[in-house]
């Protein structure tokens, strides 16, 4: 009976195997085809790959999970989200402007260009490697808790890390972008279906109802469905939510999702659709709220098993199989859209600048191998384990977040910063996330006699702020040296906004 | 252009406001506590805003 579900996993690989493949058919394969679909993509494809992106296995397990640690704090995860999509509105249209202007293919690329230094790019690809591949690791390693669990323990969670890596990777090497974009569609219908079933069935089931839902958890945990005094407070919620709004579109694979489009009026037309989107993460809450009084004594890192463990206790063995499939499509279409955007910064903005004289083609081959090389190093990482993990995915985030300053002057204050103010400025905020995360520094220990509010702001905002400085200040001081490339950079730099 | 950015100010003094306002759960707003919401709410108000941007916005026109 138990291998029903893993009949309806194996399935749905299969099946998600052989639409990223087909995706291929009457396409000229070449690396702008390959990495952002040769930029032909209509508004609808650019909602559905980047409205969709945001439904990883984050949404799945980590906001369900979040909503039974945490409670109330867990809803800044769809207010950032959302006025992130606001901000959308105004500052992707100009970055698609510039880029489809210079045939850009990767984030770095925009960073090389906008301030006319290859160097940059390279840094800027540096940065987003080291952030990108722990979120590749999350992905896999959602796969393997998934797989595991929603299978019964039939399958073994390495055995399902590599199954699932090399599904992605397989139709990745062969279609690139237009793979990802077919199966997101299929990934959005189903989470969106599972997502709002699990959200009101089990409330219902469980409760009765939503309201009565709440009103149980606000009699056993008073205060636990609104923002607490000390911890994740208010304070804390506020500046997350800027920090992880200002990261949300600096994440390399999500910049490249950009490119994609074949006019940038996808963006504004879009702009109002995609909040409502962002309620769907709701549903993914309330299953973990559900599992607050159902499944209890999860805590630490097993939070994100909530949702999976309520399932398997709730349902039959063909739903868990499902819910499973869904699960495995959040954790494998965001992860090969990720690996597609890793293979091809290390190719442009890494490999090219140390072998400028390769072909087209050659490079094409070098991103797909470069594809198959970081996912298995991926594999690997993910294998060997490690709560690291996390610490690694937090900086990575903190890190992207360290590129804002740089594309924001782009864009709007172009004549005070040079390649060097910005460069400085990335390192600076970089190192100091770094730092922070390495040693384990909090607020209360940098400013132990400041105000208790203090110190629950995200400390991500020290290092934005640092960073901000550096890049004025150094900007400022070698504006001399920097005259001859920035008149060359105005000269083919993105219009204001 | 500046008429635009009032109007995609609202959704960022909803979130504020949110938490100088709606941080407490009672009392419930079809069945959901008044921090969710006023979450909820804010939603939907910038979905509404957003789209209400897009058709007063001369770049959309063509």
């Amino acid at each position: 009976m138990n291998n029903i579900s893993l009949l309806i996993i194996a399935a749905s690989l299969a099946f998600i195997v052989y639409l990223g493949m087909r995706a291929r058919r009457g396409i000229e394969m070449n690396l702008e085809q390959w990495s952002v679909g040769g930029r032909g993509f209509s508004a609808l494809l650019v909602f559905v790959l980047m409205a969709g992106e945001i439904y990883t296995t984050f949404t799945f397990l980590g906001a369900s999970g979040f909503a039974y640690g945490f409670g109330g704090p867990a809803l800044y995860i769809v207010v950032y989200t959302v006025l992130a999509f606001v901000m959308s509105y105004w500052l992707l249209p100009p970055v698609w402007r510039f880029a489809n202007a210079h045939k850009l293919l990767t984030q770095s690329d925009y960073f090389a260009k906008a301030y006319g230094s290859t160097a940059l790019g390279t840094l800027v690809a540096v940065v987003s490697l080291v952030a990108l591949i722990p979120y590749l690791i999350l992905q896999f390693k959602g796969i393997g808790i998934i797989v595991e669990l929603t299978s019964y323990g039939g399958i073994a969670p390495s055995a399902a890390v590599w199954i699932g890596a090399g599904a992605m990777t397989l139709y990745v090497v062969f279609s690139g972008m237009h793979g990802s974009v077919n199966t997101a569609l299929l990934k959005d219908a189903v989470v969106l279906i599972v997502c709002v079933f699990l959200g009101l069935y089990l409330p219902y089931h469980y409760y009765g109802g939503l309201g009565d839902m709440f009103h149980a958890l606000e009699e056993a945990r008073p205060g636990f469905l609104a923002l607490p005094e000390e911890g994740k407070n208010a304070v804390w919620y506020l500046s997350t939510i800027l920090i992880s709004g200002l990261g949300m579109y600096l994440w390399p694979h999500t910049f490249a999702s950009v490119y994609t489009s074949k006019s940038e009026k996808s963006f504004r037309k879009n702009a109002a659709v995609m909040p409502l989107y962002a309620l769907v993460m709701l549903f993914s809450m309330f299953v973990g709220m559900a599992a607050v009084m159902q499944v209890p004594g999860l805590s630490g890192g097993q939070i994100d098993l909530a949702l999976l463990k309520l399932s398997i206790q709730t349902f039959d063995p063909w739903l868990v199989g499902i819910i499973g499939a869904a699960g495995l499509l959040t954790a494998i279409v965001p992860g090969s859209i990720m690996l597609i955007a890793s293979s091809t910064l290390f190719a442009r903005n890494i490999y090219l600048v140390t072998s400028p004289s390769t072909s087209d083609a050659s490079l094409s081959r070098v991103s797909r191998v470069a594809a198959l090389l970081i996912s298995l190093i991926a594999v690997i990482l993910t294998l060997r384990g490690g709560q690291s993990i996390v610490a690694l995915l937090i900086m990575g985030f903190s890190f992207v977040t360290q590129l804002a300053p740089a594309l924001f002057a782009s864009l709007l204050w172009g004549r005070l910063t040079n390649k060097y103010g910005v460069a400085a400025g990335v390192c600076i905020g970089v190192g100091t996330v770094a730092y922070t995360v390495l040693a384990g520094v909090t607020m209360q220990q940098l400013f132990p006699t400041a105000p208790s509010w203090v110190h629950d702001v995200n400390i991500g905002v020290i290092a934005l702020g640092l960073n901000i400085v550096t890049m004025l200040l150094v900007s400022a001081a070698t504006c001399k040296v920097a005259q001859g490339s920035i008149a060359a950079r105005l000269r083919s730099s993105p219009e204001p906004l | 252009m500046s008429r635009l950015f009032w109007l995609a100010a609202i959704p960022v003094v909803l979130a504020i406001g949110g938490v100088a306002i709606a941080n407490r759960v009672t009392p419930f707003i079809f069945g959901m506590p008044f921090f969710m919401a006023w979450v909820v709410g804010s939603v939907l108000i910038t979905s509404l805003v957003m789209w209400m941007v897009y058709l007063l916005d001369p770049a959309n026109k063509p």
